[in-house]
């Protein structure tokens, strides 16, 4: 923590908390005003990471954005490319002439990846959470997990952090050969790990009594900041895209929604920091779930799903096509471990997209800072942000 | 979501029945039914929408989020949109003029959406904030006031969000005029100074030909 300006008015001392502090979680800047160790008012200081995505989607083609969604949550990149590829096969799919129609093993792989990457991403949440609050060895393990992860999509698509791999239509290519024992492999073993974390951290009563009743935000209050995913589940709204308003093939799998219940018992309360801590380490185990039935559902690669050759294959027939989406607009939103992520994307009929407005879960979730980080200690602001899993790309985009 | 407290109620607005009816009543219905100046539209893709006078919207807002068969009690999405190279347009005349607001709200207890527009002119780009009925208002108008340029009276704390606080322009709207640099960093293009517009540094020289390509 910087101490930039000695005081303001009054009692109140100004900090500048960011923005190259470990535990705001990237290139968040928070302006708090404090009287002593009490905190009176937090103001977020954003846009250091502002790379103008949405500017340049109105420059690119429809499928040439894809990339960019990677950078607007580098965390879970595979579900960012889900997110936007979804909502523009939405957008074709007001106009029954021009619908895309993705292949059942490319809607398969599709969660496959997304929730291999949603692991990775809880894994990331929970161990930066508790390394912010001093629990250093539980990040590594989740670390640990997530290169197995890495390893995978590696072997998938080239690239460990930005993958441009889900597209519109699909997935770029197939898995390759013994991807699905990899996967099977990495769910027993993770299993076996989360057993293993659960007891060093999730079931530590120190860490327990250290979030219990910290940050506690009620279910109203939730809706009205506009919480999405975790942290509003965390508030006791058992509401999920994935089963509200079904995408991909999550309509055929049977998985469970956890929400908050007051984990931390006396101490704590509904809605609070540890409760939405649990309710991550339980959605890695949904996702464990969903992974074996894809497994065991996803169909064998068919004659479409081979690899052809690129310049005389179909897709070669696939690359002249260009991309012209109905006029018109779309508000399409899927689930992705930092909660809801919406597009709206309106199209004027060309190529070229009108307009491309992405709702992120981190942009809301700061929002509601200033209302809850009053009157809190200085280092409860650390367990806020680490339980409400801010990732500061999505924020500025 | 099993708590529900009661909201105090505007008397502008119809008192919500008490009882959810057993078929809940269309959103938009219920909306044309209750605000007169209020139209329903589709757009080209068919998706259903109302278009909202500015003036009216807080009432409205508050209108679906306390009735009780519409329950808008979350606002999904708050987006602008400038329609100045929206093809055909004509301005004054609409969906052909000017800055538009999306409010994509939805209902946590009715698991349905309902879509608001609001049109206003550009040179007098104004919209009441809606913080008073979705905290979560305050952070999407924010970013519109931004990167539009809309301004929404009553908003408690109405700065940039994205860009710095001395940026000129608003850089979404379609005639935004790309900066020529910024903080006495000139930008360059094919070997030449940009030596116009808001940010070009009276410091530096300009370089007498394309070829020059001198260091700034």
């Amino acid at each position: 923590m910087t101490l930039e300006a000695v005081t303001t008015s009054g009692d109140l001392m100004r900090l500048s908390m960011g923005p190259q502090h470990p535990s705001t979680h990237g290139v968040l800047r928070l302006i708090v005003d404090t009287d002593g160790e009490v905190v009176s008012r937090v103001q977020p200081d954003l846009g250091f990471l502002h790379r103008s995505i949405e500017k340049i989607g109105e420059c690119v083609d429809w499928v040439q954005f894809v990339p960019y969604t990677d950078r607007v949550d580098y965390v879970c990149a595979m579900n960012s490319n889900h997110a936007y590829c979804t909502a523009v096969e939405a957008l074709f799919g007001t106009d029954p002439a021009c619908a895309v129609k993705v292949p059942l093993r490319g809607e398969y792989i599709r969660v496959l990846v997304a929730e291999l990457n949603r692991i990775s991403s809880h894994l990331v949440a929970v161990g930066a959470m508790s390394m912010d609050l001093g629990a250093y060895t539980p990040f590594l393990h989740g670390i640990a997990q997530r290169e197995t992860v890495n390893d995978i999509f590696e072997k998938t698509c080239g690239a460990r952090l930005t993958y441009n791999y889900v597209t519109v239509g699909g997935v770029t290519h197939d898995l390759y050969v013994g991807a699905e024992d990899d996967i099977a492999r990495f769910c027993t073993e993770l299993e076996r790990e989360m057993l293993r974390f659960n007891r060093l951290i999730t079931t530590n009563t120190i860490f327990r009594d250290r979030c219990a009743g910290v940050g506690t935000i009620s279910a109203e209050e939730a809706i009205g900041w506009g919480l999405v995913g975790p942290s509003l589940r965390g508030s006791g709204v058992a509401f999920d895209v994935r089963k509200a308003e079904p995408y991909g093939v999550y309509d055929r799998l049977t998985f469970d929604v956890p929400v908050g219940d007051n984990f931390a018992g006396s101490r704590g309360a509904k809605g609070d920091s540890y409760d939405r801590f649990v309710v991550r380490v339980l959605e890695i185990l949904e996702s464990i779930r969903i992974l074996r039935q894809c497994l065991k559902d996803m169909p064998k690669p068919g004659p479409q799903d081979k690899p052809a050759d690129p310049d005389t294959g179909w897709q070669a027939e696939v690359k002249k096509v260009i991309l012209r989406p109905p006029k018109g607009e779309i508000y399409h939103r899927v689930e992705n471990p930092r909660g809801e992520t919406g597009y709206h994307l309106v199209s004027d009929g060309t190529k070229i997209p009108y307009r491309i407005k992405i709702r992120t879960g981190s942009f809301t979730g700061v929002g509601i800072f200033e209302h809850l980080m009053r009157g809190i200690m200085i280092a409860d602001i650390v367990t806020i942000i680490g339980s409400l899993d801010i990732v500061v790309p999505e924020i500025d985009r | 979501m099993s708590t529900e407290e009661p909201r105090a109620v505007d008397p502008a607005t119809p008192r919500p029945r008490d009882v959810a009816t057993a078929v809940p009543v269309d959103p938009a219905t219920a909306v044309l039914e209750r605000f007169a100046s209020v139209t329903a539209h589709v757009t080209d893709n068919r998706q259903p929408y109302l278009l909202v006078p500015a003036a009216l919207i807080v009432d409205v807002t508050r209108f679906v989020r306390d009735h009780v068969d519409i329950r808008a009690d979350a606002l999904m999405s708050l987006s602008g949109l400038d329609l100045l190279k929206w093809p055909g347009a004509k301005k004054g005349e609409f969906p052909f003029s000017d800055l538009v607001m999306t409010y994509h709200l939805f209902s946590y207890r009715h698991a349905r959406r309902l879509t608001l527009k609001v049109q206003v002119p550009r040179t007098a780009a104004s919209v009441p904030t809606v913080t008073a009925i979705w905290p979560v208002a305050g952070q999407f108008e924010r970013e519109i006031f931004d990167l539009y340029g809309v301004d929404f009276p009553g908003h408690p704390d109405l700065r940039r969000i994205m860009m710095p606080d001395d940026w000129v322009g608003h850089p979404l709207r379609k005639d935004y005029a790309y900066p020529t640099g910024y903080g006495g960093v000139v930008l360059k293009r094919d070997g030449q100074h940009f030596d116009d517009g808001p940010y070009a540094d009276p410091a530096l020289p300009k370089p007498a030909k394309p070829a020059a390509g001198g260091a700034a």
